[in-house]
């Protein structure tokens, strides 16, 4: 099995490589598509109740829809394949974590510190910028931090509709029944939600260094 | 809309086998998950260290994908329904351990204490006291680890597992929208329908909580 994989890194590494860049590639357009989108609307629906009960409640409900199902149903009703479903489909999966964690970051944030700021002349441009987005980004940041392993993890979902990605040596594996694919796909698809999320783990001590000051 | 209504008058046998063989794999796996992360808490829960630990281990094992579980199982544990368990149970032992320990953490020391001192051991102090406070944590938990498997035994399809997962793969391999419609409406039915039935149970414990006053 070692020689099986060390023949493979020798002979292919230009396919491996393409496969990982991929699965980097689609998840991060798909995670910064879901942010451009997600943050901006997060932010005008805290601002309502009513649109702010609609706009949870119906993303809440669209989480029990299987991603596996969501990948599918966009390749057969759109038409589209490979890599801009692939994405397509990821932002969808992206968007009801930071939509809803933008939401309610921003309705849920103290008044007094808003009131102590206005008090004080800011404008309400400069309120947004230096108080409400402080106080309101560990709650962002985590659903962006949900969102980015969710999308890495179903990225491996994308083989099935040409997306490519490391889920593509998992897929030629299990269809061709070679344990060496498996091992390969399986591991480096681990290791990278793995690095990727101690990476996150790191951003945001550095964003919200207070979060892990000692008591 | 009237193909996908008469798909489903049609094809209703083949969608309830598909949807039963889900139903099952979700319960077996379930029921497995709570029984081992109620061991796995009740190992960690006293020992902080330990506790940080496994909950750390849990947790990066959480953030594996699931296909790329499925695929490293293969080598081990072969394929079919075993090896989709294994993996699903595994899978859910983050969510419920992390609950399971969240909810006992939240009930006030006295309380438990106060039982104790009473002269219950630690089996009734856990179902008389620590079990009813902690219901609705243990639920949270319940639910999100069924959402979770609902959607991931579908993936289990690959490696022979059956269920919904199997009219998903054929109807993207065939074009076909009506079963890929009912696949997924079938799921996404059965995950509203189990998180109805666990608001049920929450509100029977909130029930017996208020008139127990505690």
């Amino acid at each position: 099995m070692i020689e099986a994989i060390i023949y493979y890194f020798q002979h292919n590494s230009a396919d491996f490589l393409l496969a990982l860049w991929q699965h980097v590639y689609i998840s991060a357009f798909a995670v910064l598509v879901a942010l451009i989108v997600g943050f901006p609307l997060g932010v005008l629906s805290a601002r309502n109740k009513h649109v702010r009960t609609f706009i949870t409640g119906t993303f809440s409900a669209l989480r029990v829809i299987p991603s596996l199902a969501l990948l599918f149903l966009i390749v057969v009703l759109t038409g589209m394949i490979g890599v801009p479903a692939a994405v397509f489909a990821l932002t969808v999966l992206a968007l009801p974590v930071i939509l809803i964690n933008t939401t309610v970051a921003f309705s849920q944030l103290p008044a007094e510190p808003v009131e102590a700021a206005s008090s004080l002349g800011f404008t309400s441009w400069q309120i947004f910028w230096q108080v409400k987005l402080p106080l309101a980004k560990p709650l962002i940041f985590a659903g962006i931090k949900t969102a980015t392993a969710e999308v890495i993890a179903s990225a491996t979902l994308a083989a099935f509709i040409g997306g490519g990605g490391l889920g593509t040596l998992i897929f030629t594996g299990l269809s061709i029944m070679r344990t060496d694919l498996l091992l390969i796909g399986g591991i480096s698809a681990a290791a990278l939600s793995l690095i990727v999320l101690a990476f996150l783990n790191l951003t945001e001590r550095f964003l919200i260094p207070w979060r892990h000051l000692p008591n | 809309m009237d193909s996908f209504l008469s798909y489903g008058i049609d094809q209703h046998e083949r969608l309830l086998t598909a949807l039963w063989q889900h139903v099952t794999l979700v319960a077996i796996t379930l029921a497995l998950s709570i029984v081992i992360a109620a061991l796995i808490t009740a190992l960690v829960y006293r020992n902080p260290k330990v506790r940080e630990y496994v909950q750390g281990s849990l947790s990066a094992f959480y953030a594996v994908p699931s296909l790329a579980l499925f695929a490293l199982s293969i080598p081990l544990l072969g394929i079919g329904e075993t090896t989709a368990i294994v993996v699903l149970v595994a899978y859910n032992q983050f969510m419920l351990v992390r609950n399971f320990i969240a909810g006992l953490a939240e009930i006030d020391n006295g309380l438990v204490e106060a039982a104790r001192s009473l002269g219950l051991n630690r089996l009734q102090t856990f179902i008389h006291v620590q079990l009813p406070l902690a219901a609705p944590v243990f639920i949270a938990g319940i639910r999100l680890a069924v959402i979770s498997t609902i959607s991931i035994a579908t993936i289990a399809s690959l490696i022979d597992a059956g269920g919904l997962g199997d009219l998903l793969f054929l109807g993207l391999r065939t074009n076909n929208l009506d079963m890929l419609l009912w696949a997924t409406l079938l799921a996404a039915a059965f995950a509203l329908v189990s998180g109805a039935a666990l608001t049920g149970i929450e509100r029977l414990f909130a029930r017996n909580r208020q008139e127990q006053n505690l």
